[in-house]
């Protein structure tokens, strides 16, 4: 599986997912600068959390009019899988290749800390190494992380199996208690209606090597990795 | 020629950032305080001389880049 990971003026987590790429295939994924105009032929897109632009106007915003988003937005609709964490996710919302918006966080804190999700679909490149409703422990990193669509768009979400992640208590519960930023139906993660784009406020990379307090991230890149290179 | 662009978020949507503002006035005694919420300015100057040209082209600015429209709404002047 050959890997591309974008790098915005910014982004501080592409080294962490490039070293989980590298443990798990072999190879060494590009890391291709925001103002490259063409991506070399690759299986698998990663948009790496950070802070892109400084988070000036909006998370994410000037990110997603960056001029590699133009070949991005085209391979992701002809179905090569992106997978966008964190700061990744808030521009895919902004390109609207993923619908509804990541707000401030409705405590207004800067939220780091390891919280709980539960896997929502396991069908999908993404998911396929956990277990419908298993309880991932994994650290988040966010100020601007409250998950909001309108009604129409959140039912589509939902009746559309769109949503890959909830947070959760430690028995799986979807409580308000677990939701650390306020994301309307405690929504972590979701999929586009294709299942090839995955966004996620968690941090999978952070949490890929037992060296790093857990392995709860691994399955998705494992996942990816056997998936793609088939 | 001068674009004055107020954004602000959509009724409806979640505004902490204008209720911690709010409390922060209350306490300092302003008590008949009902509701605050809180935007963005902008100011931008164009070089077109057609106020009408201007205020499309600024439009399109915030439908592509200045606000997200899922939760924003914008006001444009032009001065």
């Amino acid at each position: 599986m050959t890997a591309a990971v974008i790098v915005f003026p910014g982004s501080n987590c592409d080294r962490d997912v490039a070293v989980v790429l590298k443990s798990v295939t072999g190879k060494t994924p590009e890391m291709i600068w925001h103002q490259e105009n063409t991506l070399p032929k690759c299986d698998l897109i990663v948009i790496p959390g950070g802070f892109s632009y400084g988070d000036y106007l909006r998370s994410g915003a000037m990110a997603a009019h960056s001029p590699i988003m133009k070949t991005i937005v085209k391979q992701a609709r002809s179905g090569v899988p992106v997978l966008g964490i964190c700061n990744g996710f808030q521009i895919l919302t902004e390109t609207g290749l993923l619908p509804g918006v990541l707000m401030r966080n409705s405590s207004l804190r800067f939220v780091c800390k390891d919280i709980n999700i539960r896997v929502e679909k396991t069908n999908t490149v993404f998911s396929k190494g956990y277990i419908k409703e298993e309880i991932l422990r994994i650290p988040i990193a966010h100020h601007e992380g409250n998950y909001f669509a309108d009604e129409y768009t959140l039912k589509q979400l939902e009746d559309g199996s769109q949503i890959a992640f909830r947070y959760c208590d430690s028995k799986g519960d979807i409580t308000q208690s677990s939701n650390p930023n306020g994301s309307v139906n405690n929504i972590a993660g979701i999929f586009n209606s294709n299942g090839n784009i995955l966004g996620m406020m968690p941090h999978p990379e952070r949490l890929a090597d037992s060296y790093l307090g857990g392995t709860d991230g691994l399955p998705m890149f494992t996942a990816l990795a056997e998936a793609i290179s088939r | 020629m001068k674009a004055h662009i107020h954004i602000t978020l959509k009724d409806g949507v979640l505004d902490p950032q204008g209720k911690a503002i709010q409390q922060s006035l209350v306490g300092l005694g302003f008590d008949t305080l009902e509701n605050l919420r809180q935007g963005k300015y902008i100011e931008i100057e164009l070089s077109d001389l057609d106020s009408a040209t201007a205020h499309t082209k600024v439009a399109e600015m915030c439908e592509k880049l200045l606000a997200n429209t899922v939760i924003e709404n914008y006001e444009i002047k032009i001065i």
